[in-house]
């Protein structure tokens, strides 16, 4: 009894230095030789392979970085949204690099025109896909460049921070965007823009993308942006331009000042995180960039993040 | 103002349903139930009942308690499986093992696989397998069919013709010596013979099977692929020697043979897509039948001939595509 | 009769409600305002060549090709260009357009407007062809691709038969019957002028069976020309697809990809030889086209022949007005057809159809799960699997949909039709036919 148990253990045992030692000779015969680095900045990464930065998957990412930081001494062009400034701040230090600071950025929902303010005109039986019904129809509220309402954003997001509003059919961002921009590549009518996240998430844009001249646009929405220009003429910094009816505001330009929000007749510009006005009709011109200006023109230095 | 509804094309739909398909499927076993009552008397009307109850049951309680998702009952998938598990017992089952199939059937084979149209395995099949190694005595002790009308006598248990010829074979008879015990093809076309409820009579069987190729639910593929490897291959041992092997009409008529080409292996869900699929899928079940009825253990195969092709289906699918336009 | 042809693969029998198929062809008045959409074929959209304030004459050119797949575009009416703006399209987009405010019915000196019928050929192939190409012709079928660009085989290539398209398979349609009931004549001719500039001996007229009186018909007029012969085909749907009509009427099956004439077949609708026939013989380039008004709720279902950039609003009138229940508009037929979103919609070169279906027809059977039942594979006419190209296209598989062909779909509904679980299928195949397309694009342009 007890010889068979020692025969079994050695047996096995033997078997097992056997191909202990093989593996070693074989692991070592055949061992690549990789940076070391690249895993150090693998660790550094979000490790979310989201795609976002154009490689597939963090590890294509940290090789191209590392490779990239060897022969060009540089990490231009390759950026992980989702990490942002503090991954590349890190990677710099990893790489030994200099890395400018980036501006973080968020997905922007430039459409308001829910159920409320672009009433259903038909309604559409068929599968929850906006591509699908991008090539279909113009919408159910009829404007043929507004959000149709069925979610590839939300589909497209790999970190839960797109969300449909029921009561409005809109979708809408959360702070657990990272950029990634993939809800911007799903959008068939291009809606979503990646901008500039802002000072304490503040922000302002035109939430509105048709190009239609005013009559037609507020015939299927009433919050259109109609391209009157009032907010043009109002902007000091040059950061809006007109272009086919369609007021844009360039967020590299933008100082936050929120005037173009106040002249604007079909509230198609959205102030985002700013604390509620006050009721001065009078002193508004005056007030209210003095107060501003000291929190918004910090970020306003590094912009080289506009892909 | 009329609020129109925009939809892609097509804005028609054909009057077939899922629904449609399904009480078609029982209306085909109406002849086989009602011989199987015949035959077997308030027995078997217990069995139906006991089957359909905790089938239908059993699908609701997972729908509405497991899965959270809308009552599928009504579509008929679930009464299907229940009157062909009940076809698969035979008729003295104890009333538990019948709504541990019913479970084993629904819960297990097919409700696990995220329910109806998900399934690999046939659930009847599956139940009617898993009692007949759970329970292989209760599984195989057949009563014998004394029609109605001869009144309520003593139900006499006795195997079937399949089981008689495996064990007078073994034994060292042969074919000759045994044909007085076996049933004549009259009796096996009418039912006249041991088995569960839903071997025993041919013609009904076949009724179902016609009015199921007229209503397409079905296809001739698998049923006559399968049909005809099984006629080929056992009357290729038949004519070698047929005082050691039945003939061709023999294994036709006897045992789940007409039950599996007709009701189980032509199951949608778990069958080929293609017809080209179809015919191999058929091939398959006659072949594994023939060999499992001649060298294996059990008298009878074609469950486990049924189960062990469901299991290659998705191969099947991947090999035999249909012809494409364009494409020769 | 023997055993009628027909295509093999797949195939359904929709009910076929030709409601309107005892109804002759009514005119429709001249309307006070015509919006004449500048993109009204398939290819590149037409170019205007007029301007706001502009006179026009009925037949006068308002818009030129604007690429080789293209065509012209001629005033349907005569009076004053009001603008040139974006108007409304039937799918709800607003794309150019010219509006014209009509004043009287001023024709162009050049068209012949008699009724009589010129039936002698005396133009060449190239004279036939840059006529028809004047005249702005396309596909009347519905696929609005022009003419002129089928009758010139590219390099390489002869034509050996013509396919003349009567089947008209979608159900409610019957403009195509009534005008081979009412112009055989001229569609022969049409016929005859198309052989010639394709210089082809032998045309097919193809028809179902369901429509004898223009069997009949037809083969009461062809009896004198014995390089035209009329081919009865069994009913199915879609035989009116160009590659189950070539295979159905000469068996030939075009290969995935490409072009009937691949085949040496070149398919034309009976409404486009009708349209050459005017072209050609009497000058008058494709003004107006039969349109087929119906549904089981409409009052008089009724075939109208009207000016492009008539509203349909004025054609449903018609047809004695919009009834109360209406769910859904349909451009085209049920089959394949597009659900129109406004009556502001006008008629355009590719209308065969406007459809009116009541509520309860209209919404569709909620989605079940899926049975494995196969029927999607048996009724597709391409041989393809639609029940795993859906699933391929829900998921985001779109290497496996290229792989399995999903853009041989010719999006027939077929599939989407049979499902007895009621599975949008065509919806899924769309999808994943408009994904894998821009991924093949996109390899193109690498």
């Amino acid at each position: 009894m007890d010889n068979i148990i020692i025969i079994a253990i050695s047996a096995l045992g033997g078997l097992g230095l056997i191909a202990a030692i093989i593996l070693y000779f074989i692991a070592n015969k055949f061992k690549v030789f990789e940076d070391p680095k690249i895993d150090e900045v693998e660790e550094a990464l979000p490790s979310a392979n989201c795609g976002g930065c154009g490689f597939p998957g963090c590890r294509a990412y940290a090789e191209a970085t590392v490779k990239a930081a060897k022969e060009k001494g540089s990490l231009e062009g390759l950026n992980c949204p989702v990490g942002g400034n503090d991954v590349a701040q890190e990677l710099g230090i990893i790489l030994g690099l200099e890395v400018e600071a980036t501006e973080p950025m968020i997905a922007v929902i430039r459409c308001n025109g829910s159920h409320a303010n672009s009433p259903e005109k038909v309604d559409y039986e068929g599968v929850t896909s906006c591509a699908f019904a991008h090539a279909l129809y113009s919408g159910e509220g009829g404007c043929m460049y507004g959000c149709l309402g069925l979610g590839d954003c939300v589909d497209a997001c790999d970190f839960d921070a797109i969300h449909m509003n029921p009561e409005t059919g809109l979708p809408e961002v959360n702070l657990k965007c990272t950029a990634c921009n993939a809800c911007v590549v799903a959008c068939p009518r291009d809606i979503i823009e990646l901008r500039k996240r802002g000072p304490k998430d503040k922000r302002i844009f035109v939430s509105c993308i048709n190009k239609e001249k005013g009559a037609p646009a507020k015939k299927n929405c009433v919050v259109a942006c109609i391209g009157c220009g009032k907010c043009e003429q109002v902007c000091k910094f040059d950061a809006i331009t007109i272009d086919s009816f369609l007021a844009y505001i360039d967020f590299s330009k933008c100082t936050l000042c929120r005037k173009c929000v106040e002249v604007c007749p079909t509230n198609s510009i959205h102030e985002i995180n700013f604390k509620p006005r006050k009721p001065k009709p009078e002193n508004q011109e005056v007030l209210p960039p003095s107060s501003e200006k000291a929190i918004t023109e910090k970020p306003v230095h590094h912009n080289h993040n506009k892909e | 103002m009329n609020k129109f509804t925009v939809s892609g094309s097509p804005h028609i739909q054909g009057d077939d349903s899922t629904k449609k398909i399904m009480y078609g499927v029982v209306i085909a076993m109406i002849p086989t139930v009602l011989f199987s009552i015949y035959f077997f008397g308030v027995d078997a009307i217990r069995v139906f009942l006991l089957a359909i109850v905790a089938s239908l049951f059993f699908e609701w309680a997972i729908q509405k308690f497991l899965i959270k998702g809308p009552s599928t009952i009504n579509d008929g998938s679930a009464l299907v499986t229940a009157i062909l598990l009940a076809l698969n017992l035979p008729s003295n089952l104890p009333g538990w093992m019948v709504i541990i199939g019913a479970l084993v059937a629904i819960g297990m084979a097919k409700m696990s696989f995220g329910g109806l149209g998900k399934n690999v395995f046939n659930p009847a099949l599956v139940a009617r397998v898993f009692l007949l190694v759970s329970f292989p005595v209760q599984m195989t002790s057949w009563p014998k069919p004394a029609p109605i009308t001869d009144g309520l006598a003593d139900v006499i248990t006795g195997a079937t013709p399949l089981g008689i010829l495996k064990e007078g074979l073994d034994a060292g008879k042969t074919v000759s010596e045994l044909t007085p015990e076996l049933p004549t093809y009259t009796q096996g076309l009418m039912g006249e013979m041991g088995g569960s409820m839903g071997e025993v009579s041919a013609l009904a069987l076949l009724l179902g099977g016609v009015y199921m190729l007229w209503r397409k639910i079905i296809t001739w593929h698998i049923p006559v692929s399968m049909l005809l490897t099984v006629a080929i291959f056992s009357g290729i041992f038949w004519g070698i020697d047929p005082e050691h092997h039945a003939d061709p009409l023999f294994h036709m008529l006897t045992g789940g043979m007409l039950l599996g080409a007709i009701f189980m292996a032509t199951d949608m869900v778990t069958s080929p897509m293609t017809k080209s699929g179809q015919l191999v899928f058929g091939f398959g079940i006659g072949l594994l039948t023939i060999l499992i009825r001649m060298w294996g253990a059990y008298p009878e195969g074609v469950s486990f001939a049924i189960l062990l092709m469901n299991a290659t289906v998705p191969l099947i699918n991947k090999g035999f595509k249909p012809r494409r336009f364009g494409i020769n | 009769m023997g055993i009628l042809r027909t295509f093999a693969l797949g195939g359904i029998h929709p009910v076929e409600n030709k409601l309107s198929a005892n109804a002759p062809i009514e005119t429709v008045p001249v309307p006070k305002q015509a919006i004449v959409p500048l993109g009204q074929n398939l290819g590149a959209p037409s170019k205007p060549i007029v301007a706001k304030g502009d006179m026009v004459k009925v037949g006068q050119l308002l818009a030129e090709a604007g690429g080789f797949i293209s065509a012209n575009i001629h005033s349907p009416v005569s009076g004053k260009v009001l603008k040139i703006d974006n108007a409304i399209d039937g799918t709800g987009y607003k794309r150019p357009a010219i509006f014209i405010n009509v004043e009287g019915d001023e024709w162009d000196e050049s068209i012949d407007t008699s009724a009589d019928i010129v039936s002698e050929i005396t133009l060449s192939s190239k004279e036939i062809i840059d006529k028809i190409k004047d005249a702005g012709i396309v596909g009347m079928g519905g696929a609005t691709f022009p003419t002129h660009v089928k009758l010139m085989p590219p390099p390489g290539k002869t034509a050996e038969y013509l396919i003349i398209n009567g089947v008209e398979c979608e159900p409610y349609l019957t403009a195509d019957h009534r005008l081979m009931l009412e112009k055989g004549q001229e569609i022969i001719i049409g016929t005859k002028l198309m052989m010639k500039a394709l210089n082809v001996k032998k045309a097919f007229i193809g028809i179902e069976n369901n429509k004898p009186d223009a069997i009949n018909h037809i083969r009461e007029l062809v009896k004198a020309h014995d390089d035209i012969e009329v081919q009865v085909l069994k009913v199915q749907y879609p035989q009116g697809g160009e590659k189950q009509l070539i295979k159905a009427s000469v068996n030939r099956e075009v290969p995935s990809g490409k072009l009937p004439i691949e085949v040496g077949c070149v398919v034309q609708n009976v409404g486009t030889a009708f349209a050459v026939y005017e072209a050609v013989q009497k000058n008058k380039p494709l003004i107006e086209r039969v349109v087929t008004v119906t549904g089981k709720a409409v009052k008089r279902p009724s075939n109208l022949l009207a000016r492009i950039g008539t509203p349909i609003a004025a054609l449903i009138e018609m047809a004695e007005g919009l009834p109360e229940n209406t769910g859904k508009i349909i451009g085209g037929g049920p089959m394949m057809g597009k659900a129109i979103i406004s009556l502001e919609v006008t008629v355009v070169k590719g209308s065969s159809g406007i459809l009116m279906m009541k509520k309860e027809e209209s919404s569709r059977i909620v989605e079940g799960s899926c049975i494995r039942c196969s029927k999607c594979t048996y009724v597709c006419p391409m041989g393809l699997e639609p029940h795993l190209l859906s699933k391929a296209a829900k998921l985001g598989n779109y290497e496996m949909a290229e792989d399995e062909a999903i853009m041989d779909c010719m999006e027939c509904g077929s599939c989407h039709y049979a499902c007895p679980a009621s599975i949008p299928l065509l919806d899924y195949l769309r999808l994943g036919k408009l994904k894998v397309g821009q991924i093949i694009r996109n390899r193109n342009n690498k």
